[in-house]
């Protein structure tokens, strides 16, 4: 079967432009502005969305996606509650969706019970930022069984040994961390960068899409040649926790994924 | 050899070390971000490198022994042993060593180790202070940059130690997520090494962390159950009956134990029972945790139904973390050491008690181990004798164990303390 997280990648470069990944957080500021994010997000073409797992420790998030995570859980979110949520909305949702968590709420729940309710809502890949392909022997298993594709990260620090396993390993997409450091960090989208990114395309057959610190059109546009996709999550979050309400929430996250969006066109 | 000496021998073989995945039994691994795995396979490599080099054996032993000032003694505890009226009480005085506490046996490994690999920056959490005091004091020692986390609750309970960090140089970042205290500090840590990890060395300062971390912070601590059991040999002339150790995070507790893991001797970690473990507001991982990930490994952790990790607590900083080593979970598996608690007020009678009975204050964190011991000394035979860590000393924990007693409205220490001491060992028995 062919991925559906591939399929929007292949569609958006047939369009001749990179794709955009936004990422949001379940259950964040609310279960019910979550879901309006969500749509929204959804009503600007985005490509594929992330959504974020709440997790106590979340030793890979800079403060503004901690703080996120911070407000979900405060509010009641979980692994299984937005399991639940997106099982009620995502057949309204057009773009595939991906969950971002971390590893210790799956396994709480089970990792098999994981498969079969990020199955039933209708989840189309995952991404572990703690479970290394080391780690992951079991979790590949269930994930295809499930006909879900599990996402892994290659970063600046990773040997070519390594590199060469995780992209044989990914499905969906690869997820180039552009930098050493946590989400939301400065990024500057430099030679080095696009090399790395060209490299690691040569790789792969999956598409490959960077993350970590990309916020603004200027940096989605320089991506964009070499990128399958870019990956915006901080600068996303960021809009919502400024914003006085949900409708000014709603407003800033649409307006800056329109802005990224235009910039993603290739020349 | 005994049925049970076989028995013991065999579980050391599965004890000794992890895996080629870093596995204990079911726990340990590597569970943190692709960014950092080359770290991990680097520091793998140069550890194993370094483990049957002798310039690098001879360098850390030099170290421990001229500027830590090891071997430290094995103190058998006359009054306090009479008191209780049972087994006989050797102490293993950590707390002598330079800066204090069997942190630095770890922090001196671990530098060598940053040295080796040509890291230039030092960075380690701290909770009760101790190891941050020791990191700073090796990288000052070796001349390098040091950065500690320190959970703002913590700098606010151990003050004593954020100032010695200071004056030795090192910046001490408050973390103030969470429960500001030491898991947050891990966290903070964490995400800096994610940042810096070309320049930069994480000295984590316990048996935890994604492997080899636990595995290495062991053995630089063995060297405390190494001695104590030479010393044993030669002081009570036979081998403890029973040893036993504070566990939070649990170094102190596999530096102890490890010599003793093929002897038949009984070994118990004692961890930190807060306000009771029936309260949900302790430390308790091994008594009261379930299997879980935290910080790069997989082990027994304090968490909710959804998988969240949740805030422990201890009077003893240095014990308040919501998760243990891995070693130790398969320990408790195997049923190879026994895992009990005490609570923050035995802890606090422990260290009252041994303060006026035999002139030492002990760290908090210890005192949970003279607290637990307190309770089954007594009913043990005069020609048998138990072996504890002693692995800190109490300094920083004065003002605070001070603010404890007038909290509790205790007046006239002497009475009290030892009145309410052998009450709880009394009810403990029933």
């Amino acid at each position: 079967m062919i991925s559906k997280i591939t399929s929007q990648f292949e569609k958006a470069a047939r369009q001749n432009r990179a794709a955009y990944v936004p990422f949001i957080m379940g259950g964040f500021p609310d279960d019910h502005a979550f879901v309006l994010l969500l749509k929204a997000l959804d009503n600007c073409s985005a490509d594929v969305i992330e959504v974020g797992i709440p997790f106590s420790d979340p030793l890979a998030d800079g403060p503004t996606i901690q703080k996120a995570g911070k407000i979900a859980l405060d509010n009641g979110a979980s692994l299984g509650k937005i399991l639940g949520t997106l099982n009620d909305v995502s057949v309204d949702i057009h773009a595939p969706i991906v969950l971002m968590t971390y590893w210790n709420p799956v396994l709480r729940m089970g990792v098999d019970e994981f498969g079969d309710k990020a199955k039933a809502a209708n989840i189309s890949g995952v991404i572990i930022p703690d479970l290394p392909p080391d780690e992951a022997g079991y979790w590949i298993k269930v994930a295809r069984s499930h006909e879900i594709d599990t996402i892994f990260m290659v970063a600046p620090t990773t040997t070519p040994k390594r590199l060469e396993t995780i992209v044989n390993l990914s499905k969906g997409f690869v997820y180039l961390v552009s930098m050493t450091g946590v989400t939301g960090s400065a990024l500057v989208v430099d030679d080095e960068l696009l090399k790395t990114v060209a490299n690691v395309k040569r790789l792969t057959s999956v598409p490959v899409a960077v993350g970590f610190g990309v916020s603004n059109s200027e940096q989605a546009a320089a991506l964009s040649n070499v990128a399958d996709g870019v990956i915006v999550g901080s600068a996303l979050i960021k809009k919502c926790l400024e914003a006085g309400d949900d409708v000014s929430a709603i407003d800033g996250v649409s307006s800056l994924s329109r802005g990224i969006i235009g910039a993603l066109g290739r020349n | 050899m005994t049925k049970l000496g076989i028995l013991y021998k065999e579980q050391k073989q599965r004890a000794s070390t992890p895996d080629q995945n870093g596995y204990f039994g079911r726990f340990g691994g590597r569970f943190v971000p692709e960014t950092l795995m080359p770290a991990l396979e680097e520091l793998s490599e140069t550890y194993d490198g370094v483990k049957n080099d002798p310039s690098f054996g001879a360098e850390l032993t030099g170290l421990l022994k001229n500027f830590a000032g090891r071997e430290t003694p094995l103190y058998y505890a006359r009054r306090f042993s009479e008191k209780l009226g049972g087994a006989r009480i050797f102490l293993k005085r950590e707390d002598l060593t330079h800066t204090g506490a069997h942190k630095i046996n770890n922090a001196l490994g671990q530098v060598l180790l940053a040295v080796r690999m040509g890291k230039t920056r030092i960075i380690a959490e701290t909770g009760a202070g101790q190891h941050g005091v020791a990191t700073a004091t090796a990288a000052a020692l070796m001349g390098l940059e040091c950065v500690v986390y320190m959970g703002s609750l913590d700098i606010e309970r151990q003050a004593l130690n954020v100032t010695r960090m200071k004056m030795l140089g090192a910046q001490v970042v408050p973390v103030n997520d969470g429960s500001c205290s030491l898991k947050d500090a891990v966290n903070a840590a964490i995400r800096d090494w994610v940042t810096n990890v070309a320049s930069t060395h994480y000295i984590i300062g316990s048996v935890i962390g994604p492997h080899p971390y636990p595995m290495i912070v062991r053995d630089f601590q063995s060297v405390i159950g190494k001695e104590a059991r030479k010393q044993m040999l030669e002081q009570a002339g036979k081998l403890p009956d029973v040893a036993v150790a504070c566990v939070g995070a649990g170094s102190n507790a596999i530096g102890l134990f490890h010599a003793f893991l093929a002897d038949p001797v009984r070994l118990i970690g004692v961890e930190a029972g807060g306000y009771g473990l029936d309260t949900g507001r302790h430390a308790a991982s091994l008594c009261a945790g379930s299997p879980g990930v935290l910080h790069g490994a997989l082990l027994y952790l304090l968490q909710d139904e959804n998988g969240q990790i949740t805030e422990a607590h201890s009077i003893a900083a240095g014990l308040d973390y919501p998760g243990v080593g891995p070693e130790h979970g398969m320990l408790k598996d195997i049923e190879r050491v026994t895992y009990v608690s005490v609570t923050d007020q035995e802890a606090v009678q422990g260290f009252m008690e041994l303060a006026r009975i035999e002139g030492i204050i002990p760290a908090l964190e210890s005192a949970h181990a003279i607290a637990y011991l307190m309770k089954f000394a007594g009913s043990m035979s005069k020609d048998e004798t138990i072996l504890v860590c002693l692995s800190g000393r109490g300094d920083k924990d004065v003002s605070q164990v001070a603010e404890y007693l007038d909290s509790k409205r205790i007046a006239g220490l002497d009475e009290n303390v030892s009145n309410t001491a052998n009450h709880a060992s009394t009810s403990a028995e029933n």
